[in-house]
């Protein structure tokens, strides 16, 4: 049987996830027995390649690039998961929202910094208005929630996932 | 003399006081009816719809913490139909304001997230609000973050029913409704304010805290008001 293919990414996020993906500890060796990680932070590949069976998302969407990726991510991928709490909620880079981004990006490059050389435009991809939920971009599968998700609802996820069932994270997860 | 009545909740039959609510038929009969706005000494406003329940015979749900038992009432305290309307004023509770969970004094002991895992809530089905809203610190002890509030007024119940001093209010109306302390002064200079804190032991979430605590480590003294009010009845 071909092994499953695994693709993560990282959006608008601290990388808290997916160390809490790591932190599922020798699991993941398990985990690796029946599937291949092809794409991630970890991982060579400069492209999200297709026919990748789950797709595990953290951070908000944040910039034009965070749009780009998940929706290539979405649709060269048969289930998405939206692993933490940025992912699920916007949290923490939520909390840009009500702050128009000309205000937000003066405030930091020009009124917080000793010597501005202005708002950066070059090589930094453009902001959205808001920090969103993946939800609001694209079509979620499964909501893993936490910050960071423990390791436990992690690997359970996957294990079900693996198994060919659906996870029921039920009462298993909180926000935060 | 107390008229008594005999109810039906979840086909059970209970002997209860006329006057009494649904809510408290059920808790004291350990029939659980989860509640964000209601707190034992309090009197009941009905604001958050977590405890709605079925009544057969009324063709909408009601909420347990103000309608009072019926003779011949039977109530249903739990279903599909109740669970997901509980799952949906979740949601919109997180929706309204800025909750952010993993930044807050008072996560893994804050009721509105407790009740959200406890239904299984794992995402949130509608677009969130994100408005921009104050945090007062003006007070030596304690402060106030809006993006916090449910708007339970548990805080205004407690001080106007329990300490007497009556500092908050809400003000506004609909998706504009905001606690104000003292007729909108700053916490800190509110002169009624006795600062004995019993409204934040009673604020439900993170809104209203202790200084000085980082997250997650802000724990609440929830049997304040229920203790202060058993303890005046019997000295009464």
């Amino acid at each position: 049987m071909d092994k499953v293919k695994i693709g993560t990414c990282w959006l608008d996020g601290c990388s808290g996830c997916h160390m809490s993906l790591l932190d599922i500890d020798e699991a993941i060796i398990a985990v690796l027995r029946k599937a291949d990680i092809v794409f991630g932070p970890l991982v060579d590949a400069q492209e999200w390649p297709e026919g990748v069976d789950v797709a595990i998302v953290e951070g908000a969407v944040s910039s034009q690039d965070d749009v780009k990726l998940v929706q290539t991510a979405r649709a060269r991928s048969r289930y998405l998961i939206a692993l933490g709490d940025c992912a699920v909620t916007g949290n923490v880079p939520s909390m840009r929202n009500g702050i128009p981004v000309r205000k937000l990006l003066e405030r930091i490059y020009v009124e917080g910094a000793d010597e501005s050389a202005g708002v950066p435009t070059d090589g930094v991809p453009a902001l959205l208005r808001q920090a969103e939920p993946l939800r609001q971009t694209v079509k979620v599968d499964l909501h893993v929630p936490g910050c960071p998700p423990r390791p436990n609802a992690i690997l359970m996820v996957l294990s079900e996932l693996l198994e060919g069932r659906e996870p029921d994270l039920g009462s298993k997860v909180r926000f935060g | 003399m107390t008229e008594k009545v005999k109810v039906r909740i979840d086909g059970e039959v209970i002997a209860a006081t006329a006057g009494q609510t649904i809510l408290e038929v059920a808790r004291a009969n350990k029939k659980y009816i989860p509640a964000l706005c209601y707190m034992e000494g309090l009197s009941s406003v009905g604001a958050c719809r977590l405890c709605v329940v079925e009544v057969t015979g009324v063709g909408k749900l009601v909420p347990a913490c103000t309608t009072p038992v019926q003779e011949g009432q039977s109530v249903v305290t739990e279903s599909p139909q109740i669970v997901g309307y509980r799952k949906i004023a979740l949601e919109l509770l997180f929706a309204e304001r800025n909750h952010v969970c993993a930044v807050c004094v008072s996560s893994g002991h804050c009721e509105l997230q407790s009740l959200a895992q406890e239904h299984g809530v794992t995402h949130v089905r509608y677009p969130y609000s994100c408005p921009r809203l104050p945090v007062d610190t003006t007070h030596p002890r304690y402060v106030l973050d809006h993006n916090r509030c449910i708007l339970c007024s548990r805080c205004v119940r407690t001080c106007a029913e329990i300490e007497g001093a009556h500092v908050w209010d809400i003000a506004g109306r609909g998706i504009t409704s905001h606690l104000v302390s003292e007729l909108q002064r700053p916490w800190g200079e509110a002169t009624s304010c006795t600062s004995c804190g019993k409204c934040v032991q009673a604020c439900p979430t993170g809104a209203m805290a202790e200084k000085g605590w980082a997250v997650e480590e802000m724990t609440k003294h929830r049997t304040v008001v229920s203790r202060l009010t058993s303890m005046r009845e019997e000295g009464s």
